[in-house]
């Protein structure tokens, strides 16, 4: 396929793919990375790891789910990076945490023995785990349209007085299996538990991502190309009529 | 009995009924038995449990096994009473016996395995395991439960790292790659991200067996300290097959001791036929169709490795029922460059238009979608009469495909397996 001409380089980074990416999530990733050059403009892809010299210059950070034992060892790396992640966030830059990092990027996630580990605070939300897993595919409306995916998780999450969801729940568990929310979304921070990954069946959602990442590269306004997503369409169609029966 | 019926998948049933009879069943019916060997793993444990069971018949024990393929307690009970007689004590040298993760450490609430040969651990149906921590752990506990001898995977650190587990009574052997391949390792283990450290792996010391392939089919397991084994020639391909052979020779000479014979080994393997939907070719109207069950990102990786290089028609085939595992994320941990050259015929299953997406992000062209598996095996197989075909499919879909190939071509009998 050839590309439209270049309007500019969007630099993307997945943090902690190794230790946060094991449900599929790093299909964000590459989801990203092909629609920005579809959409015409160039993409460096950062993978940063622990350790690494934080890259606080770039324009969309992307996180993923883990395992207990992956998320104590980046906790370390995250609280060094804590001020700049922070700023970054108030400056309007996005970010799309999925699962074990939306935890992560709450205000704290309280054990089931009842310790209270502290996160980054960006997102008003608080994790608390439990005995039960919720499991399952999952429909939700959001304002970018009807989104689906898959979730798989143990922690319960509770939005604070004031914290908008990402969306509501049309089928499946989300939050906590209570109130109907799914996610968080501050600024253009986005936490949610959905896998599946979410960012090639429901396009919109990435489209949304890469216009605000490109609006940073550039200090232009988005520029997209139009893109056949008639297959991602037909795919997230038949798993909510699957799902909601309509 | 109910599992030799056409049709299968009924194989769990006499199970049902003996464990509400019984539930020591298994250990009165297993009490004369002197070895009892547990094969689990994330992948290759039906083909690996094959293997080990024609080594030993080839070697002169009388064995008994989970043919099936059940993989579950019942299913382990339901063939164990296909061969017990009617004082219900199975009259055997050996019983071998293909157990999931978790059914393992069911099965040994009851028994005490002599040996367990612990394969691998790899990313699978999250939903039912949670997490390959939490399935890394039940390994180790099986590991430290076993009785005589562990045979671990030497390059899997989920796997090798359970030899701290292990009673001081139990002798250890180790299976893997020979250095001579150690660069092809990131194809077939999972990274360990538990610890800060690179993973570095244990002294293999003696018995050890190591694969040193010479080509996709061919090989050599070098023994350190005792005789090596090959140059074996499997009927399955890839190199995924020849670890598996590796694990159970390995398996197989720590058993049986010093009555272990090399060439008897080769020749027991060359003749082992491949399970249900590994590799196993259904003759189409004069023409190949291989089929492959995929179900999980290093299986999938593994088999588009082994079957990549050549080119053929190729279908894939994505449910997401429990069997197959319901959350299709584990697609994007597959690259499917490799089909990029001759494209994709035909997605097909209840998750045919995923399938067909991820395909597209790696720029692989898909020629139709077709969700529903027959319409779809009917166009595929009319649109290439004349070139070979492989099907790839997860456990549900590959369980209807088969059953609707088995109507009409040759196909042996089949039950379920898993």
């Amino acid at each position: 396929m050839s590309e439209p001409t270049d309007k500019g380089t969007i630099r993307l980074v997945h943090l902690y793919p190794r230790e946060m990416s094991i449900y599929g999530d790093l299909g964000n990733t590459r989801c990203l990375a092909k629609r920005i050059v579809r959409h015409g403009y160039s993409v460096e892809v950062i993978n940063h790891n622990p350790g690494d010299p934080f890259p606080a210059d770039a324009h969309l950070f992307l996180g993923g789910g883990g395992q207990d034992s992956g998320q104590a060892r980046v906790e370390e790396d995250l609280e060094r990076n804590a001020d700049a992640l922070r700023s970054l966030a108030a400056d309007g830059a996005p970010m799309l945490m999925i699962c074990g990092m939306y935890q992560l990027f709450g205000n704290a996630f309280v054990t089931v023995e009842g310790a209270r580990l502290p996160g980054l605070g960006i997102l008003d939300v608080t994790t608390r785990g439990n005995a039960d897993r919720m499991i399952g595919p999952i429909v939700l409306d959001t304002v970018v349209g009807t989104v689906v995916g898959y979730e798989n998780h143990s922690g319960s999450t509770t939005l604070a007085a004031g914290q908008d969801a990402f969306g509501t729940v049309a089928y499946g568990s989300g939050n906590n299996g209570q109130d109907g929310t799914e996610g968080a979304r501050t600024h253009n921070v986005i936490g949610s538990y959905l896998h599946g990954p979410i960012l090639p069946a429901n396009p919109g959602l990435a489209d949304l991502l890469i216009g605000l990442a490109a609006e940073r590269a550039t200090g232009r306004v988005f520029e997209p190309e139009p893109l056949r997503d008639s297959v991602a369409d037909e795919a997230r169609t038949r798993q909510i009529r699957r799902l909601l029966g309509a | 009995m109910a599992s030799r019926f056409r049709g299968g998948g009924g194989s769990a049933f006499p199970g049902l009924v003996a464990e509400r009879i019984d539930p020591r069943f298994l250990e009165h019916a297993l009490a004369g038995v002197r070895s009892i060997i547990v094969v689990t793993g994330t992948n290759g444990k039906t083909t690996t449990t094959r293997m080990l069971v024609a080594l030993l018949r080839a070697h002169g024990l009388r064995v008994v096994t989970n043919p099936t393929g059940s993989n579950f307690t019942r299913g382990v009970i339901s063939s164990i009473l296909q061969e017990a007689p009617l004082s219900g004590r199975v009259k055997a040298d050996a019983a071998v016996l293909e157990l999931d993760e978790a059914h393992a450490l069911r099965f040994t609430e009851v028994i005490t395995p002599t040996h367990s040969l612990l394969l691998n651990v790899a990313r699978d149906q999250l939903d039912r395991f949670a997490e390959i921590d939490h399935t890394a752990r039940l390994l180790e506990t099986l590991a430290s439960q076993t009785r005589t001898g562990v045979v671990l995977n030497i390059d899997d650190p989920y796997v090798s790292r359970a030899r701290a587990a292990i009673q001081p009574s139990a002798e250890i052997r180790y299976f893997g790659l020979d250095e001579s391949i150690a660069h092809r390792l990131p194809e077939v283990c999972e990274a360990d991200v538990r610890f800060d450290e690179d993973y570095i792996s244990p002294d293999a010391g003696e018995g050890a067996g190591l694969l040193q392939p010479r080509d996709e089919r061919t090989f050599d397991i070098v023994v350190s300290g005792g005789d090596s084994v090959g140059p074996v020639t499997l009927q399955q391909r890839g190199l995924a097959a020849m670890i598996n052979a590796t694990a159970a020779a390995t398996t197989a000479r720590l058993v049986l001791g010093p009555a272990f014979r090399s060439e008897t080994a080769a020749a027991a393997l060359a003749a082992v036929q491949p399970p249900f939907g590994r590799g196993e070719v259904v003759d189409v109207d004069g023409r190949p169709l291989e089929l492959v069950l995929v179900k999980n990102p290093a299986g999938f990786t593994v088999a588009l490795s082994t079957y990549g290089s050549t080119p053929v028609a190729t279908m894939i085939a994505i449910n997401d029922d429990y069997a197959d595992g319901r959350d299709v994320s584990w697609l994007y941990d597959v690259s499917f460059e490799s089909l990029r050259d001759t494209g994709v015929s035909m997605t097909s299953g209840v998750r045919a238009y995923d399938m067909a997406l991820r395909l597209e992000y790696d720029d692989v062209e898909v020629e139709r979608i077709e969700p529903d598996l027959v319409t779809a095996l009917d166009r595929f197989l009319a649109a290439h009469p004349d070139e070979p075909k492989r099907l790839f499919c997860t456990y549900t879909a590959m369980m209807a495909l088969r059953r609707t190939l088995a109507s009409r071509y040759d196909l042996p009998e089949f039950g379920e397996e898993g």
